[in-house]
């Protein structure tokens, strides 16, 4: 990935509920200021290890640290929610769970955004664009996702 | 079916002895304390028993204020109230959901900590709510300067706030998969609403048509308004006792046949191994293991909806049918029916239609039809003790959280 976002770019609408960004999940949460979609990986059995944790759950390994994805990824499943839970984050939207192509399993909850609600489908490909927020000085960089125009696909070859 | 206590099944060693359910509504605006003691002392008359008998105590999740009207009301302050005098007590939000409560208290008279264990739930949601909505109880609520941590931290910034969006995208996934259909999942809804008609105490009781539920408004696809439970205020207790006491009662005992507790996957609402199925899958395995019983001796199942998805996946984990086939096994509607189906569902209405009692209302609607006490919507088995069903299963939770119990009735 590349392309960081500079501070001067914070997104400010819809209104976000921030992460609390702690020493052990702030790769996640600001691995977007270098345009990179990080998770902790074992250095033993490389496996990859999503939300944080201080051990490998394959080896029992100690060894974890940060490592950048591809910023790949395929929708797994996603819902167009249309009720309004939080002020000015209007519906409908598109809440999406994605995997990774670096891992089976390896999934986070996200938006999938740049593309009509109704156009979202199930093994759509999507690559991650990052929305860097700056609540006076309180800086994260949330992974969204987008159709990935690199990828050539359609509903009847995808899933 | 074997009355035998094998090595180990310590849930043979208990049995429900009484039930109690107080004034339950929208928006009733009494003290959830209050509501606690109502059901209380119902369910302690219930057994036979006065609260100088009850020397254990357990609820779910324990008194907590946030969200508000999710709970209200801790051991404590039943503890005093009642000035019970307790040899063993425990609530918590951490365990095989709603009915962890319960198994606590199954263990504790099997191993000899207490003889009675009250146990209760007790929800304010509605008035907690007041006309503003469930948004403004949501994390999402908070504004300001809230900060989302552990799980939220994953979901609040993406706006997904509540379980319609984390059991939305699990109910999506079935349909990609198995082809399952808003009409098919639908019947849960209109099964239950069916149902509360009978129920005096339900909060919905006007019909629903298939095309009622196909045309309200959206909530998180595929889950429309009527695939969510509605929010209410009630207390549901039930008392658990040695199975020695159940010669004592003034009525049949409900026998713990067996019990599912497991959760052998992650414990994560989007984590999850398999997203067509949830935590429930491993708790249903579990209960089958503990029985000589098979999905053929259930004659009414009482079956979690805090939206509807959640219940097609008991329905699945618990064998009634295979997996991924529960959208084509509830078609039309006639296995679940009340009247002449072969697993009547949700009798009292599920919490769809009978109202958001967070679990403990279907372990109470269980008791009530294994007891014959449910009036017009009494399940009428032609293979029962007097024509009420001998064996009922209760499952509670959806996403990470799930609990069930085979209750069993061989008494006059």
């Amino acid at each position: 990935m590349s392309g960081a976002a500079s501070p001067g770019e914070a997104v400010t609408e819809p209104f976000r509920i921030l992460p609390k960004v702690t020493p052990e999940n702030e790769h996640f949460w600001r691995g977007g200021a270098e345009g990179e979609l990080r998770f902790l990986r074992c250095r033993a059995c490389r496996t990859w290890i999503h939300p944080p944790a201080p051990v490998c759950p394959a080896c029992y390994g100690r060894d974890v640290a940060p490592e950048a994805a591809s910023g790949r990824a395929v929708v797994h499943t996603f819902t167009v929610n249309h009720q309004p839970w939080i002020p000015t984050f209007d519906p409908p939207y598109v809440v999406a769970i994605v995997e990774l192509p670096e891992q089976a399993g390896l999934r986070l909850t996200t938006n999938i955004v740049g593309v009509d609600p109704d156009d979202v489908w199930i093994g759509m490909p999507v690559r991650v664009r990052f929305e860097f927020r700056d609540d006076n000085g309180y800086q994260v960089w949330l992974p969204l996702f987008e159709p990935d125009p690199d990828v050539p696909s359609s509903a009847e070859e995808g899933a | 079916m074997s009355t035998e206590v094998p090595d180990g099944r310590f849930e043979r060693k208990a049995v429900i002895s009484g039930v109690g359910q107080s004034q339950v509504g929208r928006r009733i605006y009494r003290d959830p304390l209050d509501l606690t003691i109502e059901a209380a002392l119902d369910a302690i008359a219930d057994a036979g028993l006065t609260p100088a008998d009850i020397d254990g105590l357990a609820t779910y999740p324990g008194n907590q204020e946030i969200p508000p009207g999710f709970s209200g009301v801790g051991v404590t302050e039943v503890h005093d109230a009642l000035r019970l005098q307790l040899n063993w007590f425990s609530g918590g939000l951490e365990s095989p959901g709603q009915l962890g409560s319960v198994v606590n208290a199954i263990c504790a008279v099997a191993t000899g900590l207490c003889n009675h264990v009250l146990c209760f739930r007790t929800v304010w949601e509605a008035s907690a709510q007041g006309d503003k909505g469930r948004a403004s109880v949501t994390m999402g609520g908070g504004g300001g300067m809230y900060r989302a941590g552990s799980f939220m931290q994953w979901t609040l910034p993406y706006g997904a706030a509540s379980a319609a969006n984390w059991i939305g995208m699990m109910a999506a996934r079935h349909f990609h998969e198995f082809g399952t259909t808003r009409e098919q999942m639908g019947q849960i809804a209109l099964t239950a609403r069916a149902n509360a008609a009978r129920n005096p105490k339900a909060i919905y009781r006007d019909p629903m048509t298939l095309d009622d539920y196909l045309s309200v408004r959206m909530v998180s696809t595929p889950l429309c308004l009527y695939d969510c439970d509605v929010p209410a205020d009630g207390s549901t207790a039930v008392i658990v006792s040695r199975a020695e006491h159940a010669g004592d009662l003034p009525h049949p005992a409900a026998r713990v046949e067996a019990v599912g507790t497991a959760l052998r996957g992650r414990p994560s609402w989007d984590q999850f191994d398999d997203l067509t199925t949830m935590a429930l899958r491993d708790a249903a395995a579990m209960l089958w293991e503990r029985t000589d019983l098979t999905p053929a001796d259930v004659e009414v199942a009482e079956l979690y909806d805090g939206f509807s998805f959640i219940t097609l996946c008991w329905l699945e984990a618990l064998g009634f049918c295979g997996h991924g086939e529960g959208g084509p096994w509830l078609e039309g509607g006639a296995r679940i029916a009340l009247d002449g189906g072969a697993l009547p569902l949700n009798t009292h209405g599920g919490q769809l239609s009978a109202g958001r009692l967070h679990g403990y209302g279907f372990l109470h609607e269980a008791c009530t039809q294994l007891w014959g006490r449910g009036g017009e919507r009494q399940v009428r088995h032609k293979g029962g003790v007097g024509g009420r069903p001998r064996v009922a299963v209760v499952g509670a939770g959806g996403g990470p959280l799930g609990g069930c119990l085979l209750l069993s009735s061989d008494g006059p």
